[in-house]
């Protein structure tokens, strides 16, 4: 690396400023607890590799050739900064001002690169050989499957058998890229099922091998690290807003699954206490349970404290603490469990949760097509069907980013379905 | 009747000089009913200690086997109260561990889980996701009602870790002989020996995951392991279905004599 090269990923933005001033752990009491959520609910065996990983973050988070390098595929190879776009045709329709972050033009079309290509390098500084990821929607898995491709890593996919039928391009464009995609047959077939096979192979292949988490959920250090790498987002965000506005936003909008687009985005604004920040969940068919299954998956909004893969958290159970299986039109929020740092969040009352139903949130895409010429993820479509409840109350001020995290082209097939009503 | 506890019955091993058996089952795998005639069926066959599983949803230390088996047990409508009211009626003396995942003890109440659990007679609790870290309020329920805490101690695991686990464990530890979930496999990992010289205690050490045969009990006692416990080979039996109760003792046979001719 020359000095040239150093000091052109100093811009803003950059890893190499931020990450290494980074306020980690600031709503962290004991370490990796957020309150009383967060913690290590894992076997014996996974103990010393995610004591580990906390060692190797620690060491390469602030070591300035491990940033350089982060900064430099960010930007070559993710296309970064993304841009904050003022979106002139629903500011309108709204009567607010609407402004849009563009994760959607990350290499892959989400944010999920961000993570992905952190931690592979963390892994590849760390000697790891062999990559190991779960998804659901695909987006992490691509994600994945890009920053392995490029470093050289051994990489294995573990996507459920039912989200492989609902996302075939997804898994054949990681396959193009070298990544193995192994079914899961075990369970509900779903995300929930691919973490827990996930978590089976790093049990059996600990010592080459890093499992790259893919939002801020699981054990400690990964939610941790997670939101770091996805912080780019916010910090973003906050250079550019001041550039347009001079001023912070009122709020901010983020979808939550897992929620790592709305931590990326919300963790640099915690502290400015006078933005709102608001996190939408996938509210499905409705806020209501059967038996067996949640028609939902809004964890914040609905679910109970509980322990899901690794953390303590709110998490979607039957009276027996058995988990239930979600649901939601989207992929990417399809989940029983959230990060638990966003549990917290929204427990201490400094995130708002709220949630959008499937119907609102495909009017949401449309609409964003139609209005503006960017047709949204149907995750993101939640965040933006969120605006049109909220302008009614007036509760999102003048100034909103949304964080659009990723592209609809996955999603064509699905409202298409919908359209044609099978 | 009293069962015994898992030290009492250590400590008549010991005076045998004679390693113990540990059989795992999933309780309510097929049914609540059956579960009952499978626990006296392995007795018969020589089990020293039954390990009863309580099924979870998400069992990320299980493998395919085990999992199966939660999600049969599940399904026949297994809950907490049931799980009682079968190791309640169970017509055995031998000591009972329940085995399970955080989240069900958790929701339904880690001290009233504890106090159940010990007024059905369970003389132990392993719960596979809870490491020593996490686990100072489920400690004082088990010291506060008398039942044993049982850790894993994996191949991965540190000296300083096994120091810290050695502190808090009681009853017995179990010593995972290889990477990986539980299942049977074909060779007993070399690992295991290193383990076993690894940890120095006086609480009895029992070796684990990938025990299915007679031969494998012997060479695990052999290495000096205080006990050896097998579950998926049994729960494949289940599994199968066909003269379950006769295959599951005949292995509980198989496997307890190849433990005493080590001994």
């Amino acid at each position: 690396m020359t000095e040239t090269e150093v000091s052109e990923s100093q811009t803003k933005g950059s890893y190499l400023n931020e990450l290494a001033g980074s306020k980690t752990g600031k709503t962290t009491q004991v370490r990796g607890k957020y309150g009383k959520y967060g913690g290590r609910y894992v076997p014996e065996v996974l103990m010393p590799a995610l004591e580990e990983l906390e060692g190797g973050y620690e060491r390469y988070k602030n070591d300035p050739e491990f940033l350089a390098e982060l900064n430099r595929y960010l930007r070559d190879f993710a296309g970064r900064e993304t841009p904050l776009y003022f979106a002139r045709n629903l500011s309108k329709k709204y009567g607010l001002k609407i402004y849009l972050k563009r994760e959607d033009l990350v290499h892959g079309g989400a944010h999920k690169l961000n993570n992905a290509m952190g931690q592979a390098l963390l892994a590849k500084y760390m000697g790891k050989t062999r990559l190991i990821a779960e998804t659901g929607a695909g987006q992490h898995g691509t994600a994945t499957a890009m920053a392995g491709a490029n470093l050289g890593f051994e990489t294995v996919v573990y996507m459920g058998a039912k989200d492989i039928k609902r996302q075939q391009m997804n898994a054949y464009r990681m396959e193009l890229m070298g990544t193995e995609v192994k079914a899961v047959h075990t369970g509900s077939k779903t995300l929930k099922d691919a973490i827990n096979e996930a978590f089976r192979d790093w049990v059996t292949n600990i010592a080459n091998t890093h499992y790259l988490i893919g939002s801020v959920v699981g054990p400690h250090p990964y939610p941790v690290i997670v939101r770091d790498f996805q912080s780019v987002i916010g910090r973003e965000v906050k250079e550019q807003i001041l550039e347009k506005e001079g001023r912070m936003p009122d709020s901010i909008v983020a979808c939550a699954g897992g929620g790592s687009n709305a931590m990326g985005i919300f963790h640099p604004f915690v502290e400015d206490k006078e933005v709102k920040l608001i996190a939408v969940e996938a509210g499905g068919k409705a806020l209501k349970c059967t038996g067996k299954a949640a028609l939902h998956s809004a964890c914040l909004c609905a679910g109970e404290e509980g322990i899901l893969h690794g953390a303590r958290t709110k998490v979607l159970q039957d009276k027996n603490g058995q988990i239930l299986e979600s649901e939601s039109v989207s992929a990417g929020l399809d989940y029983s469990g959230v990060g638990p740092e966003l549990a917290y969040l929204a427990e201490s009352g400094r995130v708002t949760a709220r949630y959008a139903i499937d119907d609102e949130a495909v009017a949401a895409f449309h609409e964003l097509s139609r209005l503006e010429g960017i047709i949204p993820a149907l995750e993101s479509s939640h965040a933006l069907a969120y605006l049109k409840k909220a302008a009614e109350t007036g509760e999102l001020g003048e100034i909103v980013v949304v964080n659009l995290s990723g592209r609809g082209d996955k999603d064509l097939e699905t409202v298409l379905s919908l359209k044609r009503g099978v | 009747m009293r069962k015994q506890t898992i030290s009492e019955k250590f400590g008549e091993l010991k005076e045998r000089k004679e390693g113990a058996l540990i059989c795992y089952v999933m309780a309510g795998d097929p049914s609540a009913e059956a579960t009952g005639k499978i626990v006296e069926a392995l007795a018969n066959g020589g089990a020293d200690i039954i390990e009863l599983g309580f099924p979870f949803s998400d069992p990320v230390a299980d493998g395919p086997t085990i999992q199966a088996a939660g999600l049969r047990a599940l399904a026949a409508g297994m809950d907490i109260q049931q799980y009682f009211g079968l190791v309640r009626d169970l017509d055995v003396l031998i000591p009972l561990v329940c085995m399970t995942y955080y989240n069900p003890v958790f929701r339904y109440g880690v001290e009233k889980f504890v106090e159940g659990a010990a007024e059905v007679g369970i003389g132990g609790l392993i719960i596979p996701d809870i490491p020593v870290e996490e686990a100072a309020d489920l400690k004082s329920s088990c010291d506060k009602h008398g039942l044993d805490l049982i850790f894993l101690i994996a191949p991965t695991t540190t000296d300083e870790r096994i120091r810290k686990i050695l502190q808090r464990g009681s009853g017995f530890l179990y010593l995972v002989s290889r990477l990986g979930v539980t299942g049977t496999r074909e060779d007993v990992s070399s690992s295991t020996k290193d383990l076993l010289s690894r940890v120095e205690t006086k609480l009895p050490k029992a070796v684990g995951f990938g025990i299915s045969t007679g031969r494998q009990a012997e060479e695990v006692r052999t290495a000096g392991a205080d006990a050896v416990i097998v579950g998926s080979a049994f729960v494949k039996i289940i599994e199968e279905g066909k003269d379950v109760n006769g295959k599951l003792e005949a292995l509980a046979r198989e496997l307890k004599s190849g433990i005493l001719k080590a001994s």
